[in-house]
C-alpha cells in the first residue's frame, strides 16, 4: 500500500514536470530545439491572432450541379491560392455537400484574400478574326458566352480598367469580372442575359497552362509569364504561325484584358503584358493554381483585427488567474488541508491541461478559454463531492485513514455519473459548432471536454495520492485538518 | 433535519415566479435573433483618433449610405459596434461607408467584421433547436441507463430534464427581456451557452439523484418522502460548494474577460445560478410529487375544471 501510493506520486510527479516543461513557452527551457522542431505552441485560433474566416458555398450554373469531386478539385485549387499568399496555418476545408471553410490566420487585407479566392480566372487566348478588340470588351467564347453584369454583381476592379479605357494599370484589385461569368456556361438556361456579338474561337485556355509567373519583358515592364503544355504548345505554334500579323487577344473571365499582334510564331511560352504589379502576381497565381470548378459565393466571413486578439489574451489571463485564486481561497478556507491539495491537485491539472493544448494541438479561441476557465471551476466539484463524503464519514466515527478511503470511494459513483452527462452535451456542441462554421464553439466543446476528462484523474489520483502519502509521513489525528469542526454539532440539521 | 421536500410547494411557486415573465416574453416579443441566425453584418470599430464618438454620428452616416435600418453601440468611448444588413467585404457600400467614417472620425481601426448570409443563419439555427433537443434525448437516455436498477429509471431522467427545461426556459426568458430592454441579441455563443447549462444543470442533478439511489438501497429512511428529503439535504452543501467555485470563476470572467464573451459568460453565471437551484428545491422534489400521484392529480384538476370540449374532439 505504502509503496504503491509512492509509485503512484513519483508518476505524478513526472507527468507533472513534463507537462509543465510543455506547458512554459516554446523557447523556455528548449532541450535540442525539441519543442521547436515538434511544433509545440499554442495554436491560436482566428479571434485571438485575428484573421479572416470566409465560408463559400459554390453555385453552379443554373441546371447544374456539383459533385464532392469538383467540390474537392475546388478546394485544392483554393488550397494552392492560399499557400501562395503565404500564411503561416491556413484551414481549408470542405463542409457540407457545396460548401469551403477558408480560415486565414493574421491576413492583413482581407478584401484582396477574398476576392482571390472568388476569382474563377478563366484564361482564354482567343482566335479574334482579324478583329482588334479593345481592352474590357466582354466577348463570347467557344467555351461558353459571357454575361452581361446583373444588377446585384458586385464591381470588381476589371470595371475600373474599363473605365480607364486603354488599361492605365490600377493600383489595386484584382484583374477579373463579376461572378456572373462562368467557366463553363450552360447554353440551356443562361442566367443572365448574355453579350450580343460573335463567339470566338479558343486557342488555348487556363487548363493548358503549365506554369505561370511574374516576370519582365524586354522593355523592364512587369508581366506575367506562362508556359503551355506539350499538345497546347503544338497547337499554338500551329496557330500563330499561320496568324503572323494578325490580332490575338488574351481573355480572362470572358473580357479582353490585352490584344497583341502577332510578330512570331509561338509555341510554348508567352507573356500577358498591360496589368498593374498587383495584378501580374494576382493572374500568375490564379494561372498557376489553375481555374475553379465552378464559381464561389461568400456566405458567411468574418475579420478580426490583430489587437482585439491580443487584448482578449491579456484579459483572459487576469480572468483565469483571480478565478483560480479565488477557488483556491475558498477551498482552503472550507476544506483546510484537503482543499489545499486540492489546489495542488488544480494546479497540476491546469498544467496537463494546458500541455495537451499544445500537443493535440487545440484551436485556442476566446470561447475556448472561457471554457477552460469554466473547467477550472468544475474540476474542483469531484473534489466537492469527495471532501464533503469524506466530512460524512468522519462525522459517523469513522478512524480517519478509513474515512478518506471511504469518502473517495463513495464519491466515485457521483463523479461518474455527473460527468459522463456532461461530456454528452459536450460531444452533442461539438457536432453543432461543426456546421455553425464556427471553430469557435468547436474549441469550446473540446476544451471543455478535455478538461472533464482529465479533472477526474487528477481530483481522484492525484488528491487520494497526496492525502495517502501525506499520512504515511505523519498520521493526522485531528480531524480539524480535515475541515470537521471539534465541537460536534447533532443538533445541525444538514449533515454536508 | 430541515425539512425542504414538505415545503415543495413554495419551491415550486418561486420557480413560476422567476420564469414567468419571461415566458410572457418569450411569447410576446420572441428573442432578439443576432445575425448569427437572421443573417447580416456585425462590425466592430475602434476610432482612434477620436476621445468618443456618439451614436447620432455614426447612424448618420449609415443611413446616407443606405443602412438606416443599423444599431449602433458605443462602448469605451470610441469603439463602435453595427449590426446592420449584409455588408459585404470589398463591396462598394462599405468602402463609401469606410470614407464618410475616415472624413468624420479620422483614421480608425477595423477591429472585426462578420457577415453572414440569410440561408446560413437558418441553418444555424435548425441546427441549434436539433442540438439541443439531441442533448436532452442523450441525457434522458443516460440516466435511464445509470438508474436501470431502480424501480422507475425514466422517471429519474424525467425529472432531471424538466428541472433542466426550467433552467433554459429561465435563462431564454431572461435574455428575451433584455434583448427589448438592452438590446442584448442571442447568437451561436448563447447557443453553445445553453449547451452548457444543461449539461452542468443535470450534472448537480445527478449528484442528488446518486444519493437517492443509495439511501434507498440501504434504506436510509422509512419512507420515500423522507429518504429524498434525507438525501437533498446531505447534498445541499457539496451543490451549493460547487456553484460557488464555477460562479467564482465566470465572475472573474464577467469582470476581468474580453467584451465579445460578456453577455455568452452572463448567460453561463444565470444558467449555472438557475441549476443549482432546480437541482435542489425542484428535480428531486418531482420525483418525490411523481411517487405520490401529485402530478397525475394536478393534471386531473387542470383538465376537470375546463369544459370537456377536448375529449369530445
Amino acid at each position: 500500500m505504502r509503496s504503491r501510493s509512492n509509485l503512484v506520486l513519483l508518476g505524478i510527479v513526472l507527468v507533472t514536470l513534463v507537462t509543465t516543461w510543455i506547458s512554459l513557452p516554446t523557447d523556455f527551457l528548449d532541450i535540442a530545439g525539441f519543442k521547436e522542431d515538434n511544433d509545440i505552441y499554442i495554436h491560436e485560433g482566428l479571434d485571438l491572432q485575428g484573421g479572416l474566416q470566409v465560408i463559400l458555398e459554390a453555385r453552379p450554373p443554373d441546371g447544374q450541379s456539383i459533385g464532392s469531386d469538383e467540390l474537392n478539385g475546388t478546394r485544392d485549387t483554393i488550397e494552392r491560392r492560399v499557400s501562395g499568399l503565404g500564411v503561416s496555418e491556413p484551414l481549408i476545408q470542405t463542409r457540407g455537400s457545396n460548401q469551403i471553410v477558408v480560415e486565414l490566420p493574421g491576413i492583413d487585407d482581407p478584401d484582396a484574400a477574398i476576392s482571390l479566392l472568388q476569382e474563377t480566372a478563366l484564361l482564354e487566348i482567343i482566335d479574334t478574326q482579324g478583329t482588334p478588340l479593345n481592352v474590357g470588351t466582354r466577348v463570347n467564347t467557344s467555351l461558353g458566352p459571357a454575361f452581361l453584369p446583373t444588377a446585384t454583381a458586385t464591381p470588381t476592379a476589371m470595371g475600373e480598367v474599363t473605365a480607364e479605357a486603354e488599361g492605365t494599370p490600377t493600383t489595386e484589385g484584382t484583374p477579373a469580372a463579376g461572378e456572373t461569368a462562368t467557366p463553363e456556361g450552360s447554353p440551356t438556361a443562361p442566367a443572365a442575359p448574355t453579350v450580343d456579338g460573335p463567339t470566338y474561337e479558343v486557342v488555348v485556355s487556363g487548363a493548358d497552362i503549365k506554369d505561370a509567373y511574374p516576370t519582365r519583358d524586354q522593355f523592364g515592364g512587369i508581366v506575367v509569364g506562362f508556359e503551355l503544355e506539350g499538345d497546347a504548345a503544338d497547337r499554338f505554334f500551329q496557330y500563330t504561325s499561320t496568324h503572323i500579323g494578325q490580332p490575338m487577344s488574351i481573355v480572362v473571365d470572358k473580357i479582353v484584358i490585352n490584344t497583341a499582334t502577332i510578330n512570331s510564331a509561338i509555341s510554348n511560352q508567352g507573356i500577358i503584358n498591360g496589368l498593374s504589379a498587383q495584378q501580374v502576381s494576382d493572374l500568375s497565381l490564379q494561372l498557376k493554381s489553375g481555374a475553379l470548378e465552378v464559381p464561389l459565393e461568400v456566405v458567411q466571413s468574418r475579420t478580426v483585427g490583430p489587437t482585439l486578439g491580443q487584448d482578449s489574451i491579456d484579459k483572459s489571463i487576469v480572468a483565469g488567474i483571480v478565478g483560480l485564486s479565488l477557488v483556491a481561497i475558498m477551498m482552503i478556507l472550507y476544506y483546510r488541508l484537503p482543499g489545499l491539495l486540492s489546489i495542488v491537485a488544480l494546479l497540476i491539472y491546469t498544467s496537463v491541461v494546458f500541455a495537451l493544448f499544445k500537443l493535440i494541438p487545440v484551436t485556442l479561441t476566446l470561447a475556448g478559454i472561457a471554457g477552460f476557465i469554466l473547467s477550472i471551476g468544475m474540476a474542483v466539484d469531484a473534489n466537492v463531492l469527495i471532501f464533503s463524503r469524506l466530512k460524512d464519514e468522519i462525522r459517523t466515527g469513522r478512524p480517519i485513514r478509513n474515512a478518506i478511503e471511504a469518502g473517495f470511494d463513495h464519491a466515485w459513483p457521483s463523479i461518474r455519473d455527473s460527468n459522463i452527462a456532461t461530456m454528452i452535451t459536450c460531444v452533442i456542441l461539438y457536432w453543432f459548432g461543426r456546421y455553425t462554421g464556427a471553430s469557435i464553439i468547436q474549441g469550446f466543446a473540446l476544451t471543455l471536454f478535455i478538461g472533464v476528462v482529465v479533472s477526474m484523474f487528477t481530483a481522484i489520483i492525484v488528491t487520494r495520492t497526496l492525502l495517502r502519502v501525506l499520512l504515511n509521513i505523519r498520521p493526522i489525528t485531528d480531524q480539524w485538518w480535515l475541515g470537521v469542526e471539534h465541537t460536534r454539532d447533532t443538533s445541525a440539521g444538514v449533515a454536508d | 433535519m430541515i425539512d425542504l421536500v414538505g415545503k415543495r410547494h413554495i419551491w415550486y411557486l418561486i420557480s413560476a415566479i422567476a420564469i414567468i415573465p419571461g415566458l410572457i416574453s418569450l411569447v410576446v416579443f420572441g428573442v432578439n435573433q443576432g445575425i448569427d441566425f437572421t443573417g447580416g453584418t456585425s462590425w466592430e470599430l475602434e476610432m482612434t483618433q477620436r476621445e468618443s464618438v456618439t451614436t447620432e454620428e455614426v447612424r448618420a452616416i449609415l443611413d446616407e449610405n443606405g443602412y438606416p435600418e443599423s444599431v449602433v453601440q458605443i462602448s469605451e468611448g470610441n469603439t463602435v459596434l453595427i449590426r446592420m444588413k449584409e455588408l459585404s467585404e470589398g463591396s462598394e457600400a462599405k468602402a463609401s461607408i469606410e470614407n464618410a467614417f475616415r472624413q468624420q472620425f479620422g483614421e480608425f481601426e477595423e477591429l472585426q467584421i462578420e457577415t453572414v448570409g440569410p440561408t446560413v443563419g437558418r441553418e444555424i439555427r435548425n441546427r441549434a433547436i436539433i442540438a439541443v433537443g439531441l442533448a436532452s434525448l442523450g441525457v434522458l437516455a443516460y440516466i435511464a441507463y445509470a438508474f436501470r436498477k431502480t424501480q422507475a429509471p425514466l422517471r429519474y431522467g424525467t425529472c432531471a430534464i424538466l428541472a433542466m427545461l426550467h433552467d433554459i426556459i429561465f435563462v431564454l426568458g431572461l435574455f428575451s427581456i433584455l434583448g427589448w430592454v438592452a438590446d442584448v441579441e442571442i447568437d451561436a455563443l448563447f447557443v453553445t451557452a445553453i449547451l452548457t447549462i444543461m449539461g452542468f444543470s443535470v450534472h448537480d442533478t445527478i449528484v442528488v439523484f446518486d444519493r437517492i439511489r443509495e439511501n434507498l438501497e440501504s434504506h436510509a429512511a422509512p419512507t420515500f418522502e423522507e429518504t429524498v428529503n434525507y438525501s437533498v439535504g446531505q447534498t445541499m452543501v457539496r451543490s451549493l460548494n460547487t456553484s460557488v467555485t464555477v460562479v467564482l470563476t465566470l465572475l472573474a470572467l464577467y469582470l476581468f474577460g474580453g467584451e465579445s464573451t460578456r453577455w455568452f459568460v452572463f448567460a453561463l453565471l444565470v444558467g449555472v445560478i438557475a441549476g443549482t437551484y432546480s437541482s435542489i428545491f425542484n428535480a428531486s422534489q418531482l420525483l418525490v410529487s411523481w411517487e405520490n400521484g401529485e402530478i397525475a392529480r394536478f393534471f386531473r384538476l387542470g383538465s376537470g375544471s375546463k369544459p370537456r370540449t377536448k375529449t369530445a374532439s
